[in-house]
């Protein structure tokens, strides 16, 4: 012991400070000093003044958006940190736009629910920062130590928001059940990441790459593999460890279930790419068959039990684990053939549509949520009388969730199919099938919501006009442009998420 | 295939056209009624002068040549291109939707469907439209898949809002059976796809590589082809939603339906299926023939078995379009020729049939048959546009009808490319028979209908007053007054029918502008078979 501390304090004298590059950590810094003048504005703002924090968290986010922007436009040079552990490549970009926009979206839905709650806006709004700055380090992220302290900062607030609404069992039990299971799923992935430290000898994920390519994969680097990718499924709601989605999704306020069901999953679905690409490319007969018994059950107990729901927010909980089921698809033929290159692309266009459709869909239900206090699909009827406007722009959600042309969600389904047939495996073409049947039978339960707005009558015959708060009319306005415009025009994102712009996939 | 690029923008406007009226309905409250449905007539008329210039512009000289053809990249990553083009096959059918969706708005603006809401309504229309033209002029597989679903949601609110008792079981079962037959569709465009090599999804490049596949794996691509189209055309086993679909439909859904949206199936067998996968196409032909003649048989026996008119006629669509696919089954230039003459003349004609179905419906509140009688006495010129319809509905010469159905019956006498001539000429004389039938259907409901005196119920002094003052008391059941075609009717049906005879005394109109494509396509098929 003493002799290990020696050492390190031996190695301290060489210390030196590594060089940063502030340019390229704008964004995260941008965030930071965000959740501090958030955090201390909050204290002493007068409380009829509280509505300014949502403002000023909006612009912060949109602030941390600048530099990203700028970063995208200077140049193609990687540029990396901290011994390379650290890269801001394109892929990191678009992923980081991704996740600052979703936050933007959050907090235009959340604004109005919180201010008529009368919920600890502030502090709201400070943790929401805090968790979006997890998953902009996520993006980032090349060694298994900051992917871990990542995933803790973006899931302890998220913890937190779940159970915003203190005085609600419901909301509370939310909170708990998706603590106690989250903080498992960390220690089980905890655990796979020292067995890969410890027989790789790095938490480099190039150099754990280059260790497990070196020879056949021993016992426990197996176990590490499949430990730190169950891990991550916990983040994703993949099936069998789904279980805490759908009572945290409907339990939690709708503008953390939003935020939860498409930043939190997309964060998780960033780090498990991450390490399939560039960490376990050697690994591909342990993570592929784990991933492709994970999409096919997820996509398909996913979709079973969203067909017998009768809330709207449960089942679109069930609705976004079968979506991942399919984001997932791409990832389970990662390793074969020519399929990594459209795999990878498949995965950062599907999230990519998938945030905007699915926060759509759930401004919607916040929008519609005064008419519909039971939260009951059936409390939904005859929305098309008295919301035309929210009936058309559920319907274009819906359809786009279902995969109805012209809509974004058709491409997403277009490409991550597009990858598993050109794996040209019996294991992807096998997948193919399941998925195309799993796309029918989300069709199923799309269309029964589409059904009971557009054609059942009025369940309480009121039908005064719904008035939607300006800030959700902006949300709304943003995620219908997003879903249309990428359906129409999908070449807008296929540019992104080239395997080339994730460097040092493969081994490249 | 050749392609002039001339005016290439004229395709683009004339499909998206109606959606600067889908913009211009948005902004304008839901109150002005009467403004949306005049804002619907202006987009599908200004669509339609678009579509009229496109046709002056047309060359008519090369009708085999892709023309106003675009090809701008669109998705590069998966090499699907925005590629847009028009030739003799798709032009009939392009302004014919024109045509109709006009039509259809003007009807709408005296006949809106119960549950109002014209605003809704002229939207779905116009978004209807752009799909249905953007489907007969899309010349890239992914863009011609993405037209095809467009169709779909429209039309299903369509039937489900504004529909009849049934609207929500026969909605349901129109959207599952054709996503149904678009999924194994689009399992087969993908498959052709990577089997020709994954370069381009672009028409063109299949007909290059056309028959270049192996047979077996034509056969397996034709098979998803086949079900995606044979759900829309309908055929038969595949045709039961389309009876209920049509009777629950508001009289423009119906009109609609059955005028084009039919057609992208059979549409979808002559652009794609056939000339892509010649050999699918000649070892699928005789199921094809098969089941079209069945369909004939079966659709005119179903006729004669309904009470309800608008049912019946619906019935008689799988008959018509039964014709269709018999001559399109025969793989020869006489009958896909015909086959496409018969859409054209099918969507005159029973569109028309169903505008007065819906007609009746809105003076009498009922469809049934039996209750019905006497419309020469009560209503002669409603009565003597049913008789004309009827006529050219069973395929009497001199109307349209009669060029689609005698010369696909014609054609298989000797189908192409080395199918069996004894069983298409079995199918020639069962297919004959069915004429018989359909006669013997429309004359019966015409006589049930038109004939005799009307029904005690409905029994009134005939009124030669002007239409518009009894319109007022239309909703009231129990005081039912009946008044003859009304000014706005004259004019949305004078054009079709007008157009019905023209086509009838002049079928060389139409043939000259499909035959040089379809030759075209016939002698490209006898070159790309293997033997």
């Amino acid at each position: 012991m003493t002799g290990l501390i020696t050492s390190l304090i031996a190695q301290s004298g060489e210390w030196q400070a590594p060089t940063i590059d502030w340019h390229a950590i704008a964004p995260e810094l941008v965030l930071i000093v965000g959740i501090n003048l958030v955090l201390f504005i909050d204290l002493w703002i007068d409380e009829s003044r509280k509505w300014a924090m949502a403002t000023l968290t909006g612009i912060v986010l949109l602030a941390a958006f600048v530099p990203t922007v700028t970063l995208a436009v200077t140049g193609d040079d990687v540029r990396s940190m901290f011994d390379e552990r650290y890269v801001i490549d394109n892929y990191a970009l678009v992923l980081k736009a991704l996740f600052l926009l979703v936050g933007y979206v959050v907090v235009l839905m959340s604004q109005t629910q919180l201010e008529e709650g009368g919920y600890y806006q502030g502090e709201f709004y400070v943790l929401m920062l805090a968790s979006v700055l997890g998953m902009v380090m996520m993006t980032s992220s090349r060694d298994l130590v900051s992917m871990f302290v990542a995933l803790e900062l973006l899931s302890v607030p998220a913890y937190m928001l779940a159970a915003w609404r203190k005085r609600d069992g419901r909301s509370n039990e939310a909170g708990v059940k998706y603590y106690l299971l989250g903080v498992f799923a960390s220690g089980v992935m905890l655990y796979g990441m020292s067995l890969i430290f410890g027989t790789t000898g790095s938490t480099k994920l190039v150099d754990i790459a280059r260790s497990l390519g070196e020879g056949d994969l021993i016992a426990i680097q197996v176990l590490g593999v499949t430990f730190v990718i169950i891990g991550f499924a916990f983040k994703i709601s993949a099936v069998p460890f789904h279980t805490w989605a759908p009572d945290t999704y409907e339990g939690a306020p709708t503008p953390v279930t939003a935020f939860l069901s498409v930043a939190s999953k997309a964060a998780g679905f960033v780090a498990i790419s991450s390490l399939v690409f560039i960490a376990f490319p050697a690994a591909d007969e342990v993570y592929q068959p784990l991933l492709w018994v994970l999409s096919a059950l997820t996509m398909t107990i996913g979709n079973l039990i969203a067909l017998r729901q009768t809330n709207m927010v449960r089942m679109l909980a069930y609705s976004s684990v079968s979506q991942g089921g399919f984001i997932l698809m791409p990832l389970a033929v990662a390793g074969s053939g020519d399929a990594a290159e459209p795999a990878l692309k498949a995965v950062v266009v599907y999230l990519l549509i998938y945030a905007f459709t699915n926060l759509g869909a759930f401004a919607v239900v916040i929008a519609a949520a005064r008419k519909t206090p039971s939260g009951s699909i059936s409390s939904f009827g005859g929305l098309f009388v008295y919301a035309p406007g929210l009936t058309v722009l559920m319907t274009i959600f819906l359809a786009s969730l279902a995969g109805v042309p012209p809509l974004g969600g058709w491409f997403a389904k277009f490409g991550a199919f597009r990858a598993v047939l050109e794996a040209d495996t019996n294991a992807g073409y096998a997948l193919a099938v399941v998925g195309a049947v799993n796309t029918v039978i989300a069709t199923a339960y799309y269309m029964k919501v589409m059904r009971v707005m557009w054609m059942a009558d009025v369940p309480d015959g009121d039908i005064t006009p719904v008035v939607t708060p300006a800030p959700v009319q902006a949300a709304l306005a943003i995620t219908a442009a997003g879903t249309l415009a990428l359906g129409v025009l999908p070449s807008l994102v296929v540019r992104f998420g080239d395997i080339a712009d994730l460097s040092g996939a493969l081994g490249r | 295939m050749e392609t002039i690029t001339d005016q290439n923008w004229l395709l683009s406007v004339g499909t998206f056209l109606p959606l600067v009226g889908v913009l211009v309905m948005m902004v304008i409250p839901r109150a002005e009624e009467q403004l949306h449905k005049l804002v619907t007539i202006v987009a599908s008329g200004a669509t339609l002068a678009v579509g009229i210039y496109t046709a002056t512009q047309f060359d008519f000289d090369r009708a085999n040549a892709m023309q106003f053809y675009v090809n701008e990249e669109w998705i590069e990553v998966i090499r699907s291109n925005y590629a847009l083009g028009l030739d003799g096959i798709s032009m009939p059918l392009y302004l014919l939707s024109m045509v109709i969706t006009f039509l259809v708005a003007i009807y709408t603006w005296d006949n809106m469907p119960e549950a109002g809401n014209p605003k809704a309504f002229g939207i779905l229309m116009l978004v209807l439209q752009v799909g249905l033209a953007g489907t007969f002029v899309a010349q890239d597989l992914v863009l011609f898949f993405v037209f095809f679903e467009v169709v779909l949601l429209p039309m299903y609110f369509m039937i489900g809002v504004w529909g009849g008792a049934q609207r929500q079981y026969a909605s349901l079962k129109f959207f599952l059976y054709t996503m149904f037959g678009s999924a194994l569709m689009l399992v087969s465009i993908l498959a052709l796809f990577f089997q020709t090599g994954g370069e381009s999804f672009g028409f063109l490049h299949f007909l290059d590589v056309a028959g270049t596949l192996d047979r077996d794996v034509q056969v397996w691509i034709f098979a998803g082809f086949f079900v995606g189209f044979a759900v829309k055309v309908p055929m038969f086993p595949f045709h039961t939603w389309l009876p209920d679909a049509h009777t629950e439909a508001p009289t423009q859904g119906s009109v609609i339906l059955a005028a084009i949206m039919l057609k992208l199936g059979t549409y979808g067998f002559v652009r794609i299926a056939i000339p892509f996968l010649p050999n699918g196409a000649r070892e699928w032909a005789p199921v094809i023939g098969i089941l079209a003649v069945i369909g004939i048989i079966y659709g005119a026996l179903g006729c004669l078995a309904q009470t309800d008119m608008k049912r019946l006629i619906a019935f008689s669509s799988v008959a018509h379009m039964g014709f269709t696919m018999l001559g399109i089954s025969t793989l020869t230039e006489f009958g896909i020729n015909a086959a496409i003459f018969g859409m054209v003349a099918h969507g005159l004609i029973t569109g028309m049939l169903f505008f007065v179905a819906g007609s009746v419906k809105h003076r009498y509140h009922t469809l049934e048959i039996s209750r019905l009688g006497g419309l020469l006495v009560s209503m002669p010129r409603l009565g003597w546009i049913l008789g004309f319809c009827a006529m050219a509905s069973l395929g009497l010469p001199g109307l349209a009808g009669f060029w689609g159905e005698f010369p696909a019956i014609l054609s298989a006498y000797q189908p192409g490319f080395g199918l069996s001539e004894e069983l298409y000429r079995v199918l020639m004389v069962i297919a004959a028979v069915g004429t018989v039938f359909a006669a013997g259907y429309l004359l019966w409901l015409y006589q049930r209908t038109a004939f005799g005196e009307p029904k005690a119920e409905f029994a009134q002094p005939v009124h030669s007053v002007s239409a518009a003052v009894n319109q007022e008391h239309d909703d009231d059941d129990h005081h039912v007054e009946l008044h003859d075609v009304n000014r706005i009717e004259w004019i949305a049906w004078t054009p079709i029918l007008v157009a019905i005879v023209a086509l009838g005394i002049y079928p060389k109109l139409l043939f000259d502008i499909t035959d040089p494509a379809v030759s075209d396509l016939v002698a490209r098929l006898g070159e790309h078979l293997q033997p």
